[in-house]
């Protein structure tokens, strides 16, 4: 707490934004009055620089924390209905569906996405659930693989999250992914662009804060992909990484992109504890 | 002419009698203005839905006119007092003639 305090007294400008109100709020978060979503959780051991982690949803403003707290009202929900299709559809050369292998996707794909990224034994590399359904794709059902930040990955990578809401997210961060695990760390705390901002610059030292009109949020990946009222689309978290490398005036890596693949398996093991909440929603 | 459309509509189970209920509804739609033109040049022609009405057990509730500045997927909710055991009828009307229909029983106890 001290290095927060310290760090923002020095942003000068930031330091005026400290107060009461800029942490993140008290609310509970519960879906559709059934599913209950942890938001706030003791920071997993790995993580030095923080003690507890939030949910970016405890930093959005009441109004878009009701619209997430109905499957009626989400929007992200029409692009699950259309992935629920495209799940029991017959695709590509091979003459199968998701389903004819998987199931029923709300059974078979339970806790999937609270394990992602993941090292996959076969193919030797660390996997996002993006690369998982192209794999999937391209091996089995002998179709094309989506764009990786398609409004068709996001729709199906949404359907699939929907079978682990509620589940605490549990990334593994040792074995064969360790590696690749040290490198999204590097990046995390490494100062990119003009600006020479760091993930950890807004998101570890300044969450809470005002930067501009932004209320800042650790950046957590639990709700990805997330339903975002600016551009009224499912967004993947490569999407929201490039986004913010881009506000750090630097030249960004590419959606899918193994720094990315990197990244993503670091921010979501920061996240290790709270609940699978995709799709979410957020300004 | 539209494709994907997909009305949705949430409506309490039961209620008890008088209780004013709120009832949701939204329509997967692309509600195309017929202002916009293409990649030529040429205009898009327009297809919205241009109606919508809910019905209790026959009775008109509500019947409302859209209008093509409404976004897409129109998202209607609205509230309505139950007086017996019954059904909701929803019904949207599209400018190609295509009338989509959805009901919700509701119970009275």
């Amino acid at each position: 707490m001290l290095k927060r305090t310290t760090t923002a007294l020095a942003a000068g400008l930031i330091a005026v934004a400290t107060g009461g109100w800029a942490d993140p709020d008290e609310n509970q978060l519960v879906v559709n009055g059934d599913i209950e979503i942890t938001t706030q959780a003791a920071a997993p051991a790995h993580l030095e620089g923080l003690s507890e982690i939030y949910s970016g949803w405890r930093f959005r403003e009441v109004d878009t924390q009701a619209t997430q707290m109905d499957d009626f009202d989400n929007p992200a929900f029409l692009a699950v209905d259309a992935a629920q299709e495209v799940w029991n559809t017959v695709e590509g050369e091979a003459g199968k569906s998701c389903a004819t292998c998987h199931g029923d996707v709300m059974e078979s794909m339970k806790g999937v996405r609270a394990t992602y990224p993941k090292w996959n034994g076969e193919a030797e590399e660390v996997r996002t659930l993006a690369m998982q359904i192209n794999a999937c794709r391209t091996d089995n059902l002998d179709a094309d693989a989506y764009g990786y930040t398609s409004g068709d990955m996001t729709a199906m990578e949404a359907l699939i999250s929907v079978a682990s809401r509620g589940m605490p997210v549990d990334v593994a961060i040792d074995g064969p992914a360790q590696s690749m695990w040290e490198q999204g760390k590097e990046m995390y705390y490494t100062r990119y662009g003009q600006l020479e901002l760091s993930c950890a610059n807004c998101h570890e030292d300044n969450y809470g804060n005002y930067i501009r009109a932004d209320h800042l949020s650790q950046g957590q990946i639990n709700g990805f992909p997330v339903y975002r009222l600016k551009n009224t689309k499912l967004n993947a978290s490569h999407d929201r990484f490039k986004g913010c490398i881009r506000d750090t005036r630097a030249e960004t890596f590419k959606p899918g992109s193994p720094e990315f693949v990197a990244l993503e398996l670091y921010v979501a093991s920061r996240g290790n504890g709270l609940s699978v909440e995709a799709p979410s929603v957020r300004n | 002419m539209a494709t994907g459309v997909k009305p949705r509509v949430k409506v309490p189970g039961s209620a008890s009698a008088g209780e004013v209920i709120t009832i949701k509804t939204l329509i997967s739609h692309q509600m195309e203005s017929g202002q916009r033109k293409d990649s030529d040049g040429n205009k898009i022609p327009r297809s919205i839905i241009n109606r919508f009405t809910c019905e209790f057990n026959g009775q008109s509730v509500l019947d409302m006119t859209l209008e093509p500045a409404i976004s897409t997927n129109p998202y209607v909710e609205f509230q309505a007092t139950v007086p017996e055991t019954g059904e909701f009828k929803f019904t949207w009307y599209d400018d190609d003639g295509d009338v989509y229909e959805d009901s919700k029983p509701i119970t009275v106890g």
